[in-house]
Order: structure tokens, then sequence, then C-alpha cells
């Protein structure tokens, strides 16, 4: 949590995209979007189960080129080792590291809000004492990263980074700055909409995940290929916060529900199974 | 094995990492789950590689283990390493030229005449979603031959989850997201 962590980031030698890359249009890359969407909903028309999760070979965000599996994921039973999660308490994470605001001296720039949801799994049952981490950029769209090189002025008092146990019924609650979009290198004129990055782990490990929250009304979302490579637009959806009256508090803060809910544990049914023999 | 019940819920999408989660997720000692000076630490070591065999610089790893009976822990302590207490689980950041190291112990057999391995989770920009695979340790040759997951792979797949032992004792397992010799990455009930 500290900033001490500047050390291991001296990444100014490697290509953060291929320059080649950024010459390509919004126009094209928009096309290149719509086209998997189009043949994507054609074949649940005849019949395909919905996707629910973001495509991870997904030309036109470009750096997943290299960087995706081209075989099938292997489809595996789970062992014990798979069926549990590492443990962390109140020992790891302090209370206040859930408020990004107050982290320095003086108040950051921005328009305070809440974030605040519950972590769910696919049974619908709440991931009690579980870590919840995220980060994000600032209220200018600048994040405190070396690689960073967006002109876009730093807070000196916000870094951008929080961290939570989730309550005993999967509750959490972020006290942060709204982020603001920010522009990246995959197309020209490319801009990610606002987004605050979460990590999340469940009662399994196979459960861990890393998503990213957005913001509702955001115009950006048609245009940004990290966000269109959900190619089910229920699915998209569901990265989206609500923004929620009853999280605003009076003269302090805007408030934003945003529940997550992680794939379904294994343990308890294969357990459940083991019990039947 | 019966068939997993289905979901009550659809599961929320997950993204990829991307560039700049440095202040955020590595921390102090996250990748030592064993203290070096511990006398049967392990170093388990290698690089990660993109389709075109470039390292990749800016992927985060974490593992996840029995301790070296085989017993699964459940302690807390992972975020402030005390050196003492095994909590079986870590996180490292690669380096600038794609290679990682953690510092771990064997993890034993969860049951007798099982395959011992480390589960691996792998992040980075570029990967929309995480990838899971398997570290099998290489000496228990009977047990990885009756291993499910292993028999059901061809010789080059099943080569790319078992780690190598080097002289040193160390364990070596490189990671490769696509191209030759992809690592085989999996997937597991009710994950949709």
């Amino acid at each position: 949590m500290s900033t001490e962590t500047t050390a291991n980031e001296s990444f100014s030698d490697s290509p953060v995209l291929d320059p080649a890359a950024t010459t390509l249009s919004q126009e094209s890359i928009s096309q290149e979007i719509a086209d998997i969407h189009a043949a994507y909903r054609q074949s649940v028309v005849e019949g395909k189960k919905a996707e629910t999760q973001p495509r991870i070979d997904f030309a036109p965000y470009r750096s997943s080129l290299l960087r995706h599996p081209t075989k099938n994921l292997r489809h595996v039973d789970p062992e014990t080792i798979e069926l549990h999660s590492p443990a962390f308490g109140q020992r790891d994470v302090h209370a206040l590291e859930s408020d990004l605001t107050i982290q320095h001296n003086g108040e950051p720039i921005g328009e305070r809000i809440v974030v605040a949801g519950r972590v769910l799994d696919g049974d619908g049952r709440p991931v009690a004492g579980q870590l919840v981490e995220i980060w994000q950029a600032n209220a200018a769209g600048r994040y405190i990263h070396k690689r960073d090189q967006h002109p876009a002025p730093i807070d000196p008092n916000f870094t951008g980074v929080g961290r939570a146990i989730t309550g005993p019924n999967g509750e959490y609650s972020f006290t942060t700055i709204k982020p603001a979009p920010y522009p990246w290198k995959n197309h020209h004129n490319a801009w990610r909409p606002a987004h605050i990055h979460f990590s999340l782990f469940g009662t399994d490990f196979t459960q861990r995940m890393i998503t990213q929250m957005y913001f509702p009304g955001d115009p950006l979302f048609s245009l940004d290929p990290i966000y269109q490579a959900i190619t089910d637009k229920e699915a998209r959806d569901r990265l989206v916060a609500s923004y929620d009256h009853s999280l605003t508090t009076h003269e302090w803060a805007t408030g934003y529900n945003w529940d997550i809910v992680l794939t379904g544990a294994n343990r308890t049914w294969m357990e459940d199974e083991e019990g039947d023999h | 094995m019966a068939q997993a019940p289905e979901l009550k819920l659809a599961p929320t999408p997950g993204q990829t990492i991307g560039p700049f989660y440095g202040y955020a997720l590595p921390y102090e000692k996250g990748n030592e789950l064993a203290s070096q000076a511990h006398p049967r630490s392990v170093r388990l070591h290698g690089m990660v590689y993109d389709g075109n065999g470039e390292a990749i610089p800016d992927a985060l790893l974490e593992i996840w283990q029995a301790d070296e009976n085989g017993n699964v822990v459940s302690r807390d302590g992972s975020l402030v390493r005390d050196g003492y207490t095994f909590t079986g689980w870590g996180r490292v950041a690669v380096d600038n030229v794609g290679h990682y190291t953690f510092t771990t112990v064997n993890p034993g057999a969860t049951e007798e005449g099982k395959a011992p391995f480390i589960m691996l989770a792998v992040f980075a920009r570029g990967l929309l979603n995480r990838l899971f695979t398997r570290i099998y340790l290489p000496e228990d040759t009977e047990a990885l031959a009756r291993d499910p997951l292993l028999s059901s792979l061809g010789e080059a797949e099943r080569a790319t989850l078992i780690a190598a032992r080097e002289d040193d004792g160390s364990l070596r397992f490189d990671i490769r997201l696509q191209g030759e010799n992809e690592t085989v990455f999996l997937s597991y009930p009710r994950e949709s």
C-alpha cells in the first residue's frame, strides 16, 4: 500500500504497445467490434449459450493478439487445493484502507464518491471476510505510475489504491474520488471509459477474478475494445454500477452500488456428492 | 463425477488487469511464502512469454498451495508477512525482463498417492481474463502417471505443466501464453 514500490516499476524500456497499431482509426476498430458482436448475436439466435465472460481472443484490443492462448482451456475437475482459497483478515488490511481520500495530508481533488455493494458467489451466497482490492486513475484521468505518460496532473493527495475485507454479508464500501476517462494507445484517439479496477477472491481459488467497474451512462462504452470484449450486452451491463441515492450522504459524497458475482464454488456440491457414496 | 449444479446468478465478467496495478497489488515479501532462511525453502522461478516468444514484462502471478505435509492452510497474514506463518498464497509482478521468483516450500500431496501441484493464476495487460494452471512437482513419477489431468494430455502439453528441478533444488516453470509449447490453461466447473 505504500508508495515505495517505485523501484520495481522502471518499465521505461518496454514498449507499451505496437506503435503501428496507433495509426488505426476508431471507425475501423469499431467496425471490427461490430462484426464480432453481430456474429455472436447470430450464434445466440442459433441456440448457442449466452457468454458471460470477455473473449480472451479479441483482436480489436490489440494487446491481446499475442497474449491469449490459442488452444481451448482444458476442463478439469478441481482437486483439494483448488477447492479452497487463501484467508485474509483484519491483520492484513487496516479499516482505514477503504477510504482513498485520507491517505495523504490534504483532500484529493474531484468528486467524492462512495462505491458500495456485496460480493456473492454464483449461488447467491455472500463471500464474507474476503479481500477486495481496488485501484484507479484520479479525477484528471492520471494513474500514479511511471508508465502513465498522459499529460494530466498528478494529485499529490491521491494514490488511487484501496483495500477492504468484506463483512459477514459480503458487503464492502470504499470512499474515493470519481476517476476520469484517459487516453491510451490501442488506436488513434482511443479513450478508456472511467473505471475502477477490482480484485476479488472467493471461497475457492478458482473464483479468483480481476475486473473493472464502470459508471452509468459513460459515452465511451461503445468505443472501448476492452469493455466490448464482452460480447453479450447483459454481461457488459453487469460491470456498470448504479447510482444509488441511499448511498449518497448529505453534503458529503454521492453513492454508487455495485454487487459482484463470482463463479460458482465447487467444494460444497463435490463434498455433498462424496457424502452420497 | 456428477453434473455440477447450475449457477443461480450470472457471474460478473472479468477484465484485464491493465498496466497500472503497480501501487495496488504487489507488496513487500508478496513472493515469500517461506523465508529464504527456512531450511527447506525452495525457489520457484521462470519466465512469462507471449506468442512471439518475447518476455512479458508486466504480468502478475499468484500461487496457492498446500504446505509441506499436504495440508491446506487457512491463515491470514499473507499481506503482512511475519517470516514464520505459512499462508500458502503469494503474489509477484514479473520483473523488467519477464522473470518471476517465489520463495516457498514443496507442497505435499493433499491425498495419499496424489501428485502434488501448486495452483497458478496469471494476469497481464492484454490478457482479458485471468488464466489458471497447475505447476506439478516432477519427483513422484508414479503419481504423475496416474494424474487424471496429465493423463489426458499429449506428451508436449503434459510437459508444460511439470516444473523442472534444477541442481540447486529450485523449481523452474516457464509460462507461454501462446504459440509453440503453449502452456495448458484450465477451466473449472461452474464458471458460467
